[in-house]
């Protein structure tokens, strides 16, 4: 990686979590629904995006849908969620917010 | 009977208010302000993704505290334009260069253009099946007029060795995790290299906002907003192909399925998406609008394609019976969205099933049928309307 870090050297960042902005924009804002496995998914989730994420693709989502996108937060991006987490985080959105019809 | 398309296709409108809780549907998304915007749809606001509203897309120019917002990764930079640097360089290139804001705006030759920005997943909200994704209705695009310098004239200042295939972009947005991919994007080198592609820092006669990429972004009139790299930080030119996420498996399209101008990024399963496909959207009147008899009206909106130029726009009010050219407002840029309207005859009682489509001077125009893609992208079918004369 030649040089791929040279142009960052003079640079200030002020790196900000995105953003506090108006009232209603919190993640107290944003209520999924009680079942079992809501806690560990809200705490995974949450990490990295806001938790609308998850009530606005149910309607796209069934559970091998979930599957794949539980997969794809673990392995592209990272996600530190272990086996035991993963299922409990499925088995939630595969019952809760699984409305693909 | 109102769908959910037209739902997202904003019947609703302004009638959404701020404080809906974001429940189930792209339709029922609040309104919210981020700081220095105004009320837009909020899709997610972590990380930021908003879209304009429909009203917003009347003007013939964004404006820039209502152009849509879209992030992939939550850490989003308030950066110092007095301390930023640009670092052009990579395998490809011959003598590296640092440039700052004032090098950017003095040493090179200022262009201005006006341009759509266009998420490629814009309208994914109206897809059937439902694809997963930020289920934006049809205002993840907006058109602004641009101002900034050449990519190419950068590039050549830093010397494009033989052997050159791509240019790769990273911006300055960072994921929450270590581990998440940047997001970083590359172009094939002679769409690096043609005259439209710009390093703006100018939007409407104003910075950039922070939300679009201050300081500095690119500007790749024609292709979808995925290669537009906000916040840019680095350009490299490389002789080999970005292999990152972001390339290889996100912004893709199944083979064959859809125009495709990124030879060292295809499979043979699928391809980047690359150019926006010929599409148009009726601004007035709005779905399930009621329309007093004898009033004058008209139809109305904004026609774009891959900066061909649009030919013509034609608008039925018969249920696609029969098909009447529109007038074109102001010719604006061939990158730019051209306006349209059509007078609307309220003078008897009843409905009216309106229906609108764009022909490009590419030889292409809007179809009837979706082309399902599982990534939701390139919805550009016709749209149709209903309004009632009372």
């Amino acid at each position: 990686m030649r040089g791929a870090a040279s142009g960052a050297a003079g640079l200030l960042l002020a790196l900000l979590l995105a953003p506090p902005g108006a009232a209603a924009d919190t993640e107290g804002s944003i209520h999924l629904k009680d079942g079992p496995g809501r806690e560990v998914t809200a705490g995974h989730c949450a990490l990295c995006h806001s938790l609308e994420y998850i009530p606005a693709n149910a309607p796209a989502m069934d559970r091998a849908g979930w599957q794949k996108t539980v997969q794809k937060m673990r392995e592209r991006f990272g996600a530190p969620i272990t086996d035991e987490e993963a299922k409990a985080i499925l088995d939630y959105l595969g019952t809760s917010y699984a409305g693909k019809s | 009977m109102l769908r959910r398309r037209d739902l997202l296709l904003g019947v609703t409108g302004t009638a959404l208010a701020a404080g809906l809780p974001a429940s189930g549907g792209a339709d029922l998304a609040p309104l919210s302000a981020l700081p220095g915007k105004r009320p837009l749809i909020r899709r997610a606001f972590r990380p930021p993704n908003y879209e304009t509203p429909l009203a917003d897309l009347v003007p013939a120019f964004t404006p820039n505290d209502a152009f849509f917002v879209r992030y992939h990764l939550a850490l989003i930079p308030e950066i110092d334009p007095r301390t930023w640097r640009l670092a052009v360089g990579g395998a490809s290139a011959a003598h590296p260069l640092s440039l700052s804001l004032s090098n950017l705006r003095e040493d090179f030759e200022p262009v201005s253009l006006a341009a759509v920005n266009q998420c490629s997943g814009n309208r994914r909200g109206l897809f059937e099946p439902r694809v997963p994704g930020v289920q934006w209705g049809p205002g993840a695009m907006g058109n602004a007029l641009w101002r900034g310098v050449r990519l190419r004239d950068v590039l050549e200042r830093a010397g494009i060795v033989a052997g050159a295939l791509e240019v790769w972009f990273k911006g300055a947005d960072r994921p929450a995790l270590e581990a998440t991919p940047q997001f970083q994007k590359s172009l094939p080198v002679e769409r690096a290299l043609d005259d439209s592609t710009l390093i703006a820092f100018e939007m409407n006669g104003a910075p950039l906002p922070r939300w679009n990429g201050a300081p500095a972004r690119l500007i790749v009139p024609g292709w979808t907003g995925t290669y537009w790299m906000k916040h840019l930080t680095e350009v490299r030119i490389e002789p080999a192909p970005l292999a990152n996420f972001w390339m290889k498996s996100a912004y893709r399209l199944p083979a064959g399925a859809f125009p495709a101008h990124f030879a060292s990024q295809d499979t043979p399963e699928s391809v980047p998406i690359t150019e926006i496909l010929v599409n148009s959207l009726i601004t007035a009147p709005a779905a399930g609008a009621r329309l007093p008899r004898g009033q004058r009206a008209s139809v109305s909106g904004k026609a774009w394609d891959n900066g061909a130029g649009i030919e013509r726009v034609e608008v039925s009010v018969d249920g696609r019976r029969s098909w009447r050219e529109a007038a074109l407002g102001r010719d604006l840029g061939r990158y730019a969205w051209r306006e349209f309207s059509l007078p609307l005859d309220t003078s008897r009682a009843g409905p009216i099933g309106i229906a609108v489509r764009a022909v490009s001077r590419n030889g292409t125009r809007q179809p009837d049928k979706l082309t399902f893609n599982a990534a939701g992208y390139h919805d550009n079918i016709v749209q149709t309307l209903s309004v009632e004369v009372l």
